[in-house]
């Protein structure tokens, strides 16, 4: 059998009449190019999914550019989830909207701890979508940038106790004050979030360098302080006495602006659903 | 390189970019001796010698190339997996034992996108330029793409079903693949989102084998379909910009398949084999312009063709090495 493919065969120089059968297979393959044309670029739509779902705000890796300069930059490879100690780094999917194959972060079932010490996730980084330095022509919010360098407690005691990060990834907030133990005046025993939550923390008395999961760290408070006492960053939040609208005192964690964004406190707060939370990429109002 | 391979070498070129491979104008006398004594004569020792040949089917480099393939991956996979950090990452970006790798299409749509390129980035993608031009561009498609792998296996579905007569394979314009590169590097300079990287089948697919499934791998599966109803691997030849990117490093690759003139039988089974039958025009009856004639960088050198060819007409060739030996 010889290789005859005729329909390789490029067209002669003076254009000859085609036959109806030709034109017809012709327009028909203009007609399937037509068709994966729209359907690869329908797909590729949904890159754009993130921008619809921008209200829906998520918390990004510490050290993340602004939400959009980072859908930009991010090269979606999740070395930063590879590096992380406690697994707090999450690839986003699909329905998420936030950016097929995007680093996120689900506070409430791990967050970052900064049990690395030095931000590895941000070191792995290969484009600069986390970064400790941020190029000068991309601006910085007011509000996102911290004061001064968070002191990390774990290592307030080495020489360098400070994270090299600049800009915070949120602010905690207590969003249900009613549903908060310390405020109602309460202790707290046990486990919290119960025997079954697979969350880990650091925990500096147990072991600096091997975190451990918070189920094996059960708590006896008399008054609970549990976001104060797990804070990962010194001076970023406190259980202070504030006066109740009745005038009456009580107490109440209180968030100053030290505050990085990590979301330990909202893991570790006891109650259901949680009464603090990290609002992702908010900057610190006065 | 003689005149009429320049001729062809910038032919090729254009084939790449989606331009049918036009008929040669000239052919060196040597080829049009070989040309037209196989007009005339037939060998018949030859001839029996390759209906033997024929008898027994060959593997080979198919096989060492799902090796390496799945080797590749499963280090991707391993390393996170049983936290041995020799290959951290995806296929878009990882480290192997610290030094940076970037993927040069996914490179690309980060700079088009954010328009600022640090120092990782551009050792990653300039580590990987080099090796891919040392490795022969679009081999990074048949020796890595986790993609080609289950399309491979696709379009062995696609095969049984057109043989049976219940598809048929539906061509699509080449050309397309080089406007969906432009499109999708337009998109991420204009929008600023790496729109590609969401639908790239290579980087959803090497993710879900390191980071666990999602459903982001509907969209895989969608072109699976496509390809095994409709079109014969339609994804790695009328679309992927990342096919493209690596053909044009392939164009100064000195790895390739060279094509032997004297013994070939112009039957055409390796064009039937091939992913990219346009860069195998040169072995019909007639068409080859010299005697020995490299295949064009839109191959991605996969060997199917040096497995299938029953005279050995077909071989991976490393340029400059020949003349060395």
């Amino acid at each position: 059998m010889s290789d005859n493919d005729t329909d390789r065969r490029p067209p002669p120089a003076s254009t000859p009449a085609v036959s109806i059968s030709k034109r017809q297979t012709n327009r028909r393959r203009v007609l399937r190019t037509i068709l994966l044309t729209g359907g690869v670029l329908g797909a590729g739509l949904s890159g754009f999914l993130p921008l619809i779902y921008s209200q829906k705000k998520r918390l990004r890796p510490p050290g993340a550019l602004d939400e959009k300069d980072f859908l930009a930059s991010c090269i979606k490879c999740g070395q930063c989830v590879q590096v992380c100690p406690v697994s707090a780094i999450k690839l986003a999917d699909l329905i998420d909207g936030v950016g097929v194959g995007t680093p996120y972060i689900d506070a409430r079932a791990q967050a970052c701890d900064f049990s690395c010490d030095a931000v590895q996730c941000v070191l792995a980084c290969p484009t600069g979508s986390l970064t400790y330095h941020k190029p000068a022509f991309l601006p910085v919010r007011p509000g996102a940038a911290l004061a001064a360098k968070p002191i990390l407690l774990a290592k307030e005691k080495d020489a360098e106790p400070t994270l090299n990060l600049s800009e915070r990834m949120g602010v905690a907030r207590l969003t249900r004050p009613e549903a908060c133990l310390a405020i109602q005046g309460k202790g707290f025993k046990g486990q919290t979030r119960g025997p079954d939550f697979k969350g880990t923390m650091r925990y500096m008395d147990v072991d600096r360098w091997k975190p451990i999961k918070i189920a094996d760290h059960p708590y006896d408070v008399p008054e609970c302080d549990l976001c104060a006492r797990e804070c990962p960053i010194k001076g970023a939040i406190s259980i202070e006495t504030v006066f109740a609208p009745d005038g009456s005192k009580r107490k109440s964690p209180v968030v100053h602006e030290p505050c990085v964004g990590c979301g330990v406190c909202e893991m570790v707060c006891p109650v259901e659903p949680t009464a603090i939370t990290i609002e992702a990429s908010e900057v610190w109002k006065t | 390189m003689s005149d009429v391979l320049k001729r062809r070498f910038v032919d090729q070129i254009k084939v790449l970019f989606g331009t049918e491979p036009s008929k040669p104008t000239e052919i060196t006398p040597a080829a049009q001796k070989i040309h037209f004594y196989k007009k005339g004569n037939r060998d018949l020792i030859a001839q029996n010698l390759h209906a033997r040949a024929h008898a027994e089917h060959k593997n080979t480099w198919r096989n060492r190339r799902w090796a390496t393939l799945i080797f590749a991956n499963l280090l991707f996979t391993l390393s996170f997996a049983l936290d041995i950090q020799i290959l951290e990452g995806a296929l878009t970006a990882s480290r192997f034992v610290g030094f940076h790798l970037i993927d040069l299409n996914s490179a690309l749509q980060v700079m088009l996108a954010h328009k600022h390129i640090i120092n990782n980035l551009l050792i990653g993608t300039g580590t990987v330029l080099v090796l891919w031009v040392l490795l022969g561009g679009r081999s990074f498609c048949s020796w890595v793409c986790p993609y080609h792998l289950v399309a491979e296996w696709a379009e062995k579905i696609h095969l049984f079903l057109a043989k049976k007569k219940l598809v048929t394979d539906q061509t699509i314009d080449r050309r397309l693949r080089t406007v969906f590169w432009i499109v999708f590097a337009l998109l991420a300079v204009a929008t600023g989102y790496t729109v590609y990287e969401a639908i790239s089948p290579t980087g959803i697919l090497s993710r879900a084998l390191i980071y666990g499934p999602g459903l982001a791998l509907l969209w895989v599966v969608a072109l699976l379909v496509f390809e095994i109803f409709f079109s014969r691997r339609a994804w790695c030849r009328y679309a992927c910009p990342i096919g493209l990117t690596y053909g044009v490093v392939g164009i100064i690759s000195p790895v390739r398949i060279k094509y032997k003139l004297d013994g070939c039988f112009h039957e055409g089974d390796c064009r039937k084999v091939c992913l990219v039958p346009h860069v195998l025009d040169t072995v019909i009856k007639g068409r080859a312009v010299d005697t020995e004639v490299p295949i064009g960088p839109d191959c991605t050198r996969c060997g199917l063709c040096v497995d299938t060819c029953p005279t050995g007409s077909l071989s991976f060739e490393v340029k400059g090495l020949s003349k060395l030996a």
